[in-house]
């Protein structure tokens, strides 16, 4: 490539630059104030582009454009601040994942609604009236509007430096980011002030969505595409950092457009298609800096938020109801295949909801005793799956060998991801969790030849005796229950201790002589090898594996589901596993919008139950008991 | 007597399973100020906090200025012109000193009588501080200890308050900050404001204070004025010398 080329790619890569700094640079004043992981922002960046390619063509002209991209901020900033004052002001005292749980769900309902609105094809917006034009640069044709893209995005840092520096606003955003608490002890109404921000924050994502209009189509999938490309901006930048988000927007998008230009280059022999690597890069990019700098590029280190909502309760072990209950459940369990007898498909929902048991159960070993919220527990599940399928693929292995093997696989790519895992905590280590499943995922999508790519791996199905529906669920129970009860024992193992202690105060936990950080990176490999199981299981299950299966949406549903039935419980991975996969299959079967349903019933459940199902009954109860105890 | 301008009945605050003040009551007249004495861990900063609505469970009834504030939220409380100080000072450190201000910054009040009470400013504070004065545009992250001591006191002042918790004001600063301290909390309770002082040090109570509670395992053990704490040296014994 001639050095022209390359130049012209950076300069392609600075105006989609632009674009990712606004919806970054959102996210992190809402989450530097607020501590709310908005997942949903890069819904609101999609609603963007919807609006402002209605407004665009329906009015037309170059009012209907600019004066269009205005509005559609306005009007999305309303959006945000609507979504702030009806829902997440309700749940502001909930543990903070549980905020998350919440702008999931707005995740399927929003992307629902646009369906519903926009419907299903991507819609082209016009080109910028008076920016149709394009200019030579270096021997090539740069569109005037990529130009014009490449300095809104410093001029929009630079104003909100301003806004940030010199208004009282922005004082107090500063402030809250570090303690808000004490802001709201100083007289500041909190709620008004999450409002704003959450308003400033969409308002940026509407704006960055509104721009891009004329140089991409407005399409469903943008929304996990635009939240996933804003989080390892604001995580490369250092949350909370403004300047950050810019500088981390343009080293990624950098990067990426230099592995376009670069395309396949030989190196003495051995070739590297460089424009395959867009799909990790940015990824790697994030594993790289996070492992150098833990806080980004021009982050500090976080401040233990001062948590409002009530301290975790020590696990207890089970008491005999509960033992009782188990046992019972089991036996219904292994009944099933009798009553179910009619109908088949009872069978295949049971194999579904257990391995979805063991999948959740073993990312919730790591969330809530372990206290490391992994956000990309698909891996593990994906090497397993992928272990398995593709020892029978190419070595035509036994299923008792591939379903051993997958286990294994698991475990190492735990260990190996985990040890740099367990040196971040919080966010840091949640998206470095989730860059490191990015990897596994386009590497199994990338590597055709091994993996058979997009296609993924058929004819992965169970040898005999277990080639029958029956026995097979009577093995993934088997599996299951083994599994969760193997990990129930660890947790109250000396092991177990040890994880909650040094999850609850790391300090103290190495002064008494515990190495912290080995005792998480063994509970994130153990985690990891279990999950491992759940992903052997499920290629069996279906009978094939394909990239798509192991994807950020199967991370997602692992936190939906421990958070759904209850972090703080043991119980609740199980039911919110259990509840949600019968959930998703009902829908899914039942209506064409079964996001949005199901985006619906988790907002109503997280109002209902602020610490998931099986911690809202648990709460129930105990009151119960204070109040007998009292009346007595 | 007029009715206290804080009173505190009843109060019990918990941590998750851990309860850690019982049947607390208390009372700070208008233009007093009133020591809260106890050991590392005798529920000085509970109580307080509790009263300033930041602890998420607690029980009892709380009265301010005429108001009802118990299981108001802070920002309410803070606008009634309830002024805290944390022991921990909580410096917005990325923030200078005059932003530091701005935040704390409320509008002149009353007090319910129809009273004015005093008003602060920035040029007031800078001076009655003058350390700040010397550093308006020092992040509040490279202050010492007694300047972030002297800036989390001014900042609350920037509220205007009618009453204010202060909470271990002469910990860990140097001698001559805890002068200052004590002739601030003097000043302050010529201007009419009231004080609930949080403190382990008899000596320096004794300077500022004019009546004495005396906490212990989150029960209040002892009350009366602060001569008779000073001359008490059983109770002292007890409950205060380490």
């Amino acid at each position: 490539m001639s050095f022209n080329a390359f130049l012209f790619q950076a300069l392609n890569g600075l105006s989609a630059a632009s674009g990712l700094f606004f919806v970054a640079a959102g996210l992190s004043l809402i989450f530097g104030v607020t501590r709310i992981v908005n997942i949903a922002h890069g819904s609101l960046y999609m609603i963007g582009t919807y609006i402002a390619y209605s407004i665009a063509t329906k009015v037309g002209g170059a009012v209907g454009f600019w004066g269009g991209i205005v509005l559609t901020a306005l009007l999305v900033a309303l959006i945000g601040a609507a979504i702030e004052i009806l829902l997440l002001r309700r749940i502001y005292r909930a543990p903070e994942l549980f905020q998350l749980l919440a702008t999931f769900a707005l995740v399927l309902v929003i992307n629902d609604a646009t369906l519903c609105i926009w419907g299903p094809e991507d819609l082209l917006g016009p080109r910028a009236p008076g920016l149709t034009g394009s200019i030579e640069v270096l021997g090539r044709r740069l569109p005037t509007y990529d130009i014009f893209l490449i300095f809104v995005g410093p001029f929009v840092l630079w104003m909100l430096h301003l806004a940030l520096a010199k208004t009282r606003f922005g004082r107090l955003m500063r402030a809250a980011t570090q303690d808000r608490e004490m802001v709201g002890a100083l007289g500041v109404n909190q709620a008004m002030l999450f409002t704003g921000v959450f308003a400033l924050g969409a308002l940026l994502a509407g704006l960055g969505g509104a721009l891009q209009i004329a140089r991409e189509p407005a399409t469903l999938a943008t929304d996990l595409i635009v939240i996933g490309d804003a989080f390892v901006v604001v995580v490369v930048g250092g949350m909370g950092s403004i300047s950050g988000a810019y500088l981390a927007a343009v080293i990624i998008a950098e990067v990426k457009a230099l592995c376009i230009g670069l395309g396949v280059v030989n190196f003495g022999g051995f070739t590297v298609n460089f424009s395959k690597l867009t799909l990790v890069a940015e990824f790697l990019v994030m594993a790289a800096v996070l492992i150098a700098r833990p806080y980004g590029l021009l982050g500090r280190e976080q401040v233990a938020v001062r948590s409002v909502a009530e301290p975790e309760e020590p696990l207890r072990s089970a008491t005999a109801a509960t033992k009782i209950a188990g046992l019972i459940l089991l036996v219904v369990l292994v009944c099933l295949p009798l009553i179910a007898k009619n109908s088949p498909y009872t069978l295949v929902l049971g194999i579904d909801v257990l391995i979805a048991v063991l999948f959740a159960t073993s990312l919730h070993f790591i969330m809530g005793p372990g206290g490391m919220h992994s956000f990309g527990h698909a891996a593990y599940f994906g090497l397993g799956a992928y272990g398995a399928a593709l020892l029978v693929k190419w070595f035509a292995a036994p299923m008792g060998l591939a379903l051993a093997a997958a286990p294994v696989l698991a475990l190492v790519g735990a260990l190996l991801f985990g040890w740099f895992a367990v040196r971040l905590s919080g966010v840091y280590l949640a998206m470095l969790t989730l860059a490191f499943a990015q990897i596994v995922w386009a590497a199994v999508f990338q590597w055709e030849t091994l993996t058979g790519g997009s296609n993924g791996v058929l004819g992965v199905w169970p040898s005999v005796p277990f080639d029958s529906r029956g026995a097979f669920y009577f093995l993934t129970l088997a599996l299951a229950a083994l599994g969760v009860l193997l990990l129930r024992k660890f947790l109250f193992a000396p092991f177990g201790y040890a994880m909650r202690a040094g999850r609850d105060s790391p300090l103290r936990a190495e002064a008494i002589g515990l190495d912290v950080k080995r005792v998480h990176w063994l509970a994130f490999a153990i985690a990891g090898g279990i999950c491992g199981i759940a992903g052997g299981l499920f290629a069996f299950a279906k009978g094939s594996i394909s990239p798509e299966t192991i994807g950020v949406s199967r991370s997602i549903d692992g936190l939906v589901m421990v958070l759904l039935g209850g972090i703080q419980t043991l119980t609740g991975p199980i039911v919110g596993a259990s509840v949600y996969a019968v959930l998703q299959d009902f829908m899914m079967r039942s209506t064409e919008y079964w996001r949005a349903l199901l985006g619906g019933i988790i907002l109503l459940l997280v109002l209902a139950f602020p610490s998931g199902i099986v911690g809202g009954f648990v709460k129930l109860i105990s009151r119960r008991k204070t109040t007998s105890k009292a009346a007595s | 007597m007029s009715a206290p301008m804080l009173s505190v009945e009843n109060l019990g605050a918990s941590y998750g399973a851990a309860q850690i003040l019982y049947d607390l009551s208390l009372n700070v007249g208008r233009g007093e100020v009133v020591a809260l004495m106890g050991r590392n861990g005798a529920g000085k900063t509970t109580t307080m906090k509790a009263i300033m609505g930041l602890m998420a469970q607690s029980t009892g009834k709380i009265r301010f200025d005429g108001h009802d504030i118990s299981g108001r939220q802070p920002y309410e409380i803070a606008r009634l012109g309830l002024g805290f100080t944390p022991e921990d000072r909580r410096i917005f450190s990325d923030l200078t000193v005059l932003e530091n201000l701005d935040i704390g910054r409320q509008p002149p009040r009353k007090f319910s009588d129809g009273v004015p009470a005093p008003v602060w400013t920035e040029e007031k504070l800078l001076a009655l501080f003058p350390n700040l004065g010397e550093m308006p545009n020092r992040p509040g992250g490279r202050m010492s200890g007694g300047e972030q001591q002297m800036l989390t006191v001014a900042r609350t002042l920037m509220g205007n308050p009618l009453l204010i918790l202060l909470d271990e004001p002469s910990e860990g600063v140097a001698p001559l900050i805890v002068e200052l301290m004590a002739n601030t909390i003097l000043e302050l309770k010529k201007a009419g404001v009231s004080i609930l002082l949080s403190e382990q040090n008899v000596h320096f109570a004794e300077l500022v204070s004019d009546r004495a509670y005396v906490l212990e395992k989150g029960q209040i053990q002892w009350n009366g004025t602060m001569t008779e704490l000073a001359e008490n040296i059983d109770i002292q014994r007890a409950y205060l010398t380490v």
